[in-house]
């Protein structure tokens, strides 16, 4: 590709950050080269090079991101483009220090405050001790720290989590000791039919949302004609409210790397990666030395890449993910094709959740027990991640939380997240089960569960969440671009001036909600108003 | 080719075949549409073969890009031919069955080894292994060329050797495979159709067989002209030289800017008894003229067609009113025609065009009418319900063989007439950009951006080796005179090499420096090597 | 490839496997608005203009990429269909100036009854002045709707320069140059194929923008003539928009066999020196 940089040289700093990466480059040759397609085929590094750029330099700046591009066969304005679309890549220069403070839904009922200096931040995935950040310090010894940091509690009695604040995460030797590995010797006798029986026969939903049976999917991505099959663990956990694949990664990421050996196995994946966002600095390190461990044992035996997300909670779609792991811009794709026959690189693909591929374990093992982990947030007493069986009542686990705080009473409880719904206190009563939410209009969705007392103030609830989409649209299709925009407007001006035409602001709202759920190309425009509109209705927040 | 004068393919085969070959173009500047085809054959997954000394921006865009020596053509093309006989890739049946003169032809490549190919070329043997057999197994494949094959003492054979390599894998005649010289200027083709060639009368046909001169002087009412073929440009030079030419019209040619050797041309020119030019701007080569005959612009003034390298016969209209005084070529034609004496009507275009097809086979069926439905016809055209030819020689593969036989033909490696020696080591090449046009006379009318005025393009090796900075004015001299031109350093060049273009020969007179050695059937000269030095002006000498 | 058979506002159709359901549309001549869809490029779907309901999805499909399959059942005009293309096309207005968009969208803005004042006046617009940073085309970026279709024309499916993407994401997301840096320093090599294909006026021949800042830009008084661009021997097709005897503006059928609507920079802007006639060469 015929590439013209026309800024300025790189520092050498940058330039050592990205040969660190790709090698040193090969001197010229004025007689023979290589080029065209295998130049470009490693367009998808891009993303891992800019953050070896930032993590060293603090910033991505031009002469950097014209360095990658020539050493990766990228025009600069496509990387520019990918740069801009994060949100965690800085294309102007900064300090040393980047100070992320988390001023979502959880936190901001904590008390946060972005203070001069830091970086507002959508949700953290730090929700159980809230009010959270997340610190940077750049250069050669770059390191990210989540504050506050606390230690995992054990579960007594759980399934999903029985590991969890027992095993040594950084130990292969303790997981084993606590039957690590059992399952995918198992699998590996039961060969990979047998295995995709089990799965499928356990009637298993994914559980990152969308709750789509997990065996028919790997049936078909094992049915694909086409070559390589790629496995990808969405661990993009971004959903505001949502920590659960975090808890499980940095305590039993064993058990993460046990599932995916399991379903590579089951479904001829040649190649796999894990996508952590890029706030779970430490979930990363240790499922990264996980797959190490692992792989030195004999456990893994397929290729298998931690890949680090760069700030964008539209990358938790399986197919903005795709694109974000071939080194573009997060943009959904349109399905059809879907992942399983058209996914990553264009190749069959199974995508699956983080607690989706540790619940095969036990499946393996014939000890599914169908549990679901929650993350219960917000004004409990103790937030934390639950694991309860399917069709448990609301009102039980956010007991098993310890309640509401002393003297409050309930006012809400927002299930699935900034994409789920709210439930009044009335619905408490509501089964947790895909079926028991869905007939009271609500989503399970991610497993969030943020609890509001009479405390809170839900109309910066709403207008947080309003914010939150319009910051989190990827821009690409109208509905949702505009659509996002023109909520948090309508929202604020609603809620800013109570005596102006309301019915004909709802009216708008409800015009605009139809729109992004009827027309928007993924999930997340199709959900952006369901938050906002059960406020209105079900809450009734203009109201009060 | 094999007795038709234009590409065998269309640009639409370039989209569907296996393999391109672009050899001595920098299609991506001087054909940028003719190189979109090429890159969605690339998209679909052609392979791309550059062949260039310069790594140009078509070569960057090659899987393979092989830099060889300016001048080594033949060395490399018989190479490749005696690997791909080595390796069993030659298509023996077609071979047998379509072509003639094969054995003179693999004696001639026997003694072109690798390695003798690695001394004459400058590419490793490896390389040059590779793209035989690359070229030798696809399926299909094309190979276009421009000036860098042309432009040489030896152009006819450059072609043939190329040609060899086309008949030897029986790439030719089929869809997806073809010859195709790429031209330079919007009707080089139809001026070549049309009997601007030496031996030709309108329709590529040979006037020296008497069926077809008696029947041109039957139609034109028993008109009486030459029986032997006259000359082409560099003879008619020749004939200045010596005297024999006195008088000369001119129509749309600048040989004053455009011919090697400018010193050379001008002389000749302004020695001339009478000169007469006939063009639309009041050019150097009209300065010299006796009389100036004002034309309007072919391409927006006037009526008529024109042939692209495709032998697509397209219109061209009027969209513009001729300055006051400008006339249109026919009229002009006509006009003198009648002042000599002989009465050609006032015919319109398609007047002309009606009787051209009237004797031209190829063009019977291209009735104007017919040209805009289609948007243009490929010769040949023999009849007005025939569609156009998309490629041609399909007739090569029927059984038997339709027409003549294809002949192979030895042809030798001969190297540049203009030697590099100590005096004058570095090998200078010629050559177009992306924005300007030949002598700049039309180009330079427009304001482009990306316009750099003339330089002297030289490695930075170069630069360094002769102490001279980026941007430094020094004075280039070849065995024919000097030009002071300021340098530019550009990784694309290798060091030895150097590349001028002649788009600013009032600011640089590019063609002082090239040679004049003429390709005997051609008549085109070596504009693509000369031998220059490159001298650091003393700081006395006022820098241009 | 074979038929399928589809229906489409009851009526049974045939299609070619491998079209599209605006492809089968369009054959039936039922009038499908688009924005960001054009024949030479691959479909971005992103406009969402043209959605249709299919029985049986959960979600309105994107007539323009979505493939005919047989039984499909889809209605062009239903309530749901024309509420979401009314929502576009107020969605878009009420942010971009779509003053010089073809009269088939504003037809399409009357026929669902698209009213973008209603969103109220104070909302976020992408105003902003024009880029102008050379002398042969300009930008006017708050005319843009950000269809992509400059971003693939200077993209995979042309001209493979890449000069612009897409940056920033959300209601911030923009066409750029790497860097937001002016054309002159940006990777442009001036094809003009961006302007080409936009259908706002965003992108447009300075030529045009300064006739229309002097009021003298009058389309009545316009011609177009098809004629073979002078220069190189790939012989692509121009069309010469010529306004008292001067051409102000050069394009290219977008049917074309040779350019798919695309030029280089000599074709779409070397035209100059045919009006410039001096003593020169």
């Amino acid at each position: 590709m015929d590439i013209r940089t026309t800024g300025g040289p790189a520092t050498a700093e940058e330039m050592a950050a990205v040969d660190g990466l790709l090698g040193e480059p090969q001197p010229a040759d004025h007689r023979v080269v290589h080029g065209g397609r295998a130049m470009r085929s490693q367009r998808h590094l891009l993303l891992p090079v800019l953050h070896a750029i930032q993590d060293r330099a603090g910033w991505v700046s031009r002469g950097a991101l014209e360095y990658a591009c020539r050493r990766l066969s990228i025009p600069p304005a496509e990387a520019y483009g990918v740069v801009t679309f994060y949100a965690r890549f800085a294309p102007q220069e900064r300090g040393p220090v980047a100070l992320h403070v988390c001023d979502d839904i959880a936190c901001m009922l904590a008390g946060a405050k972005v203070v001069e200096g830091a970086h507002g931040a959508p949700c953290l995935g730090l929700c159980d001790r809230a009010p959270a950040t997340l610190t940077e310090r750049f250069g050669e010894a770059y390191e990210a720290v989540q504050t506050p940091a606390r230690e995992a509690a054990r579960q007594p009695g759980s399934r999903l989590l029985r590991r969890v604040g027992v095993v040594d995460p950084d130990s292969i030797d303790s997981y084993l000791q606590h039957g690590g590995f059992a399952a995918l010797k198992l699998a590996r006798e039961m060969g990979p039919a047998a295995v995709i029986d089990e799965v499928t026969r356990s009637k298993l939903l994914g559980r990152g949302g969308a709750a789509f049976p997990t065996g028919r999917k790997w049936q078909s991505v094992a049915d694909a004609p086409v070559r390589p099959h790629y496995l990808v663990c969405n661990a993009d956990e971004s959903e505001p409210g949502t920590f659960k694949d975090r808890v499980l990664m940095e305590n039993d990421p064993f058990a993460l790397v046990e599932g995916m050996a399991i379903a590579a196995f089951a479904t001829g994946c040649e190649k796999g990666y894990v996508y952590v966002r890029d706030e779970y600095p430490l979930a990363r390190r240790r499922v990264g030395e996980a797959i190490a461990q692992a792989r030195e044992r004999g456990y893994v035996d397929f290729e298998v890449e931690v890949r680090r997300g760069a700030g964008a909670y539209i990358c938790g779609e399986e197919t903005a993910l795709f694109n974000s792991i071939e080194g573009k811009r997060g943009e959904p794709r349109n399905k059809p094709p879907f992942p399983v026959e058209a996914g990553l690189f264009g190749k069959p693909t199974l995508p699956n959740n983080v607690e989706t591929l540790v619940n095969v374990l036990d499946i393996v093992n014939g000890e599914f027990a169908d549990t679901r982990l929650f993350c219960v947030s917000g004004q409990v007493l103790h937030s934390g991640v639950y694991e309860v069986a399917m069709g448990t009542p609301l009102r039980a686990l956010i007991d098993l939380a310890g309640g509401l705080l002393p003297g409050r009473t309930m006012r809400a409880v927002l299930l699935g997240g900034a994409a789920g719904s709210f439930i009044t206190p009335d619905q408490l009563d509501v089964p947790l089960s895909f079926d028991g939410t869905r007939a009271i209009g609500a989503t399970l969705g991610s497993g969030a569960v943020m609890v509001f007392d009479d405390t809170a103030d839900m109309r910066q609830v709403l207008l947080r969440i309003a914010r939150f989409f319009r910051d989190e649209s990827c821009g690409q299709c109208v509905p949702c671009r505009v659509g996002t925009a023109r909520q948090e407007e309508i929202l604020e001006r609603m809620l800013q001036s109570p005596n102006g035409d309301g019915r004909a602001d709802v009216m708008l709202l409800s015009d605009i909600a139809q729109a992004m759920r009827d027309a928007s190309i993924c999930g997340l425009g199709q959900t952006a108003a369901n938050a906002i509109a059960s406020g209105l209705t079900q809450l009734k927040v203009l109201n009060g | 080719m094999f007795g038709a004068g234009g590409g065998t393919s269309s640009y639409r085969e370039a989209e569907e075949t296996d393999l391109i070959v672009l050899w001595g173009s920098n299609a991506r500047e001087t054909h940028p549409i003719f190189f979109h085809h090429v890159l969605r054959g690339v998209r679909n997954g052609a392979r791309l073969i550059a062949v260039d000394p310069r790594r140009t921006s078509s070569a960057e865009w090659a899987d393979v890009w092989l830099g060889i020596d300016v001048g080594s053509d033949i060395a490399l093309a018989n190479a490749m031919a005696r690997v791909i006989i080595y390796e069993g890739l030659a298509d023996t049946n077609f071979i047998a069955h379509a072509t003639t003169g094969y054995e003179d032809f693999a004696r001639c490549v026997e003694a072109y080894t690798l390695e003798r190919a690695e001394a004459e070329t400058g590419v490793p043997a490896s390389a040059i292994r590779e793209v035989a057999l690359a070229f030798g197994q696809a399926p299909k494949g094309m190979i276009c060329w421009t000036l860098g094959i042309t432009e040489h003492h030896n152009a006819t054979d450059n072609v043939l050797a190329l040609i060899n390599l086309g008949l030897l894998t029986g790439k030719v005649g089929r869809y997806g495979c073809g010859l195709n010289p790429l031209r330079g200027q919007n009707n080089v083709q139809g001026g070549g159709d049309m009997g601007a060639i030496p031996t030709r009368l309108p329709g590529f046909q040979d006037l020296e067989i008497p069926q077809i001169h008696e029947k041109f002087s039957r139609a034109w009412g028993g008109a009486d002209f030459p029986h032997q073929k006259g000359w082409h440009l560099s003879e008619m030079f020749e004939a200045m030289e010596r005297g024999e030419l006195r008088s000369l019209y001119i129509v749309g040619e600048n040989p004053a800017r455009s011919e090697a050797d400018q010193g050379r041309a001008v002389r000749l020119l302004s020695g001339l008894d009478q000169l007469v030019v006939q063009d639309i701007f009041l050019t150097h080569t009209a300065e010299l003229a006796d009389v100036v005959l004002p034309a309007a612009a072919g391409w927006a003034e006037s009526e008529g067609t024109v042939t692209n390298s495709e032998r697509r016969v397209q219109r061209v209209r009027r969209a513009l009113e001729p300055p006051a005084g400008a006339r249109d070529d026919v009229d002009i034609i006509c006009d003198l025609a009648a002042r000599l004496g002989s009465d050609f009507g006032r015919p319109t275009a398609e007047q002309v065009w009606d009787e051209c097809r009237s004797l031209s086979p190829m063009h019977a069926g291209m009735a104007y009418r017919r040209l805009e439905e289609l948007a243009g016809i490929q010769w040949p055209c023999p009849d007005e319900s025939h569609p156009g030819t998309q490629f041609l020689h399909a007739r090569l593969w029927k059984d038997p063989v339709e027409g003549p036989l294809a002949p192979f033909h030895a042809v030798e490696h001969d190297p540049p007439v203009d030697r590099l020696t100590e005096e004058f080591p570095i090998r200078l090449t010629t050559g177009r950009r992306l924005d300007s046009f030949n002598t700049g006379v039309q180009t330079n009318e427009y304001t482009s951006p990306l316009r750099r005025g003339e330089a002297l393009v030289i490695s930075p090796e170069d630069g360094a080796r002769l102490g001279i900075e980026d941007g430094e004015c020094v004075r280039a001299s070849s065995r024919r005179g000097s030009v002071d031109v300021h340098v530019r350093f550009d990784h694309s060049m290798r060091p030895g090499l150097a590349f001028m273009t002649l788009h600013f020969p009032d600011q640089v007179a590019t063609n002082v420096l090239t040679i004049d050695a003429t390709d005997p059937k051609s008549g085109t000269a070596e504009f693509k090597a000369s031998a220059i030095r490159i001298d650091r002006i003393p700081a006395s000498v006022p820098s241009i | 490839m074979a038929d399928v058979t589809l229906t489409i506002d009851g009526r049974e159709v045939q299609a070619r496997e491998g079209s599209t359901i605006l492809d089968a549309c369009r054959r039936m001549r039922i009038d499908t608005p688009t924005l960001c869809q054009l024949d030479t490029l691959t479909p971005v779907n992103v406009c969402r203009v043209c959605v249709v309901e299919l029985e049986g999805a959960r979600v309105l499909v994107p007539a323009c990429s979505r493939k005919v399959e047989a039984g499909m059942k889809i209605r062009t005009d239903s309530e749901r269909v024309r509420h979401s293309r009314r929502l576009v096309l107020e969605l878009l207005a009420s942010s971009v100036d779509m003053s010089l968009c073809s009269p088939q969208v504003r037809g399409w803005m009357d026929r669902y009854g698209a009213a973008p004042g209603r969103f109220g006046k104070q909302v976020a617009t992408v105003a902003q002045p024009v880029k102008v940073d050379n002398d042969l085309y300009v930008r006017d970026y708050s005319r843009c709707i950000l269809c992509y279709k400059c971003v693939e024309a200077c993209g995979v499916d042309a001209q493979n320069t890449f000069a612009i993407g897409v940056a920033g994401r959300g209601f911030d997301a923009h066409i750029s140059t790497e860097f937001d840096v002016g054309l002159p320093d940006s990777a442009c090599v001036y094809c003009g194929n961006c302007i080409g294909v936009c259908p706002t006026g965003a992108l447009m021949f300075k030529s045009e923008h300064d006739m229309r800042a002097a009021g003298t830009w009058d389309e009545s008084k316009q011609t177009v003539t098809e004629t073979v661009c002078p220069y190189c021997g790939v012989g692509c097709m121009l069309e010469l928009h010529v306004q008292e005897n001067s051409i102000v503006k050069v394009t290219s059928p977008l049917d074309h066999s040779v350019t798919s609507g695309h030029l280089c920079v000599k074709g779409r802007f070397g035209f100059e020196f045919v009006q410039r006639r001096g003593a020169k060469g």
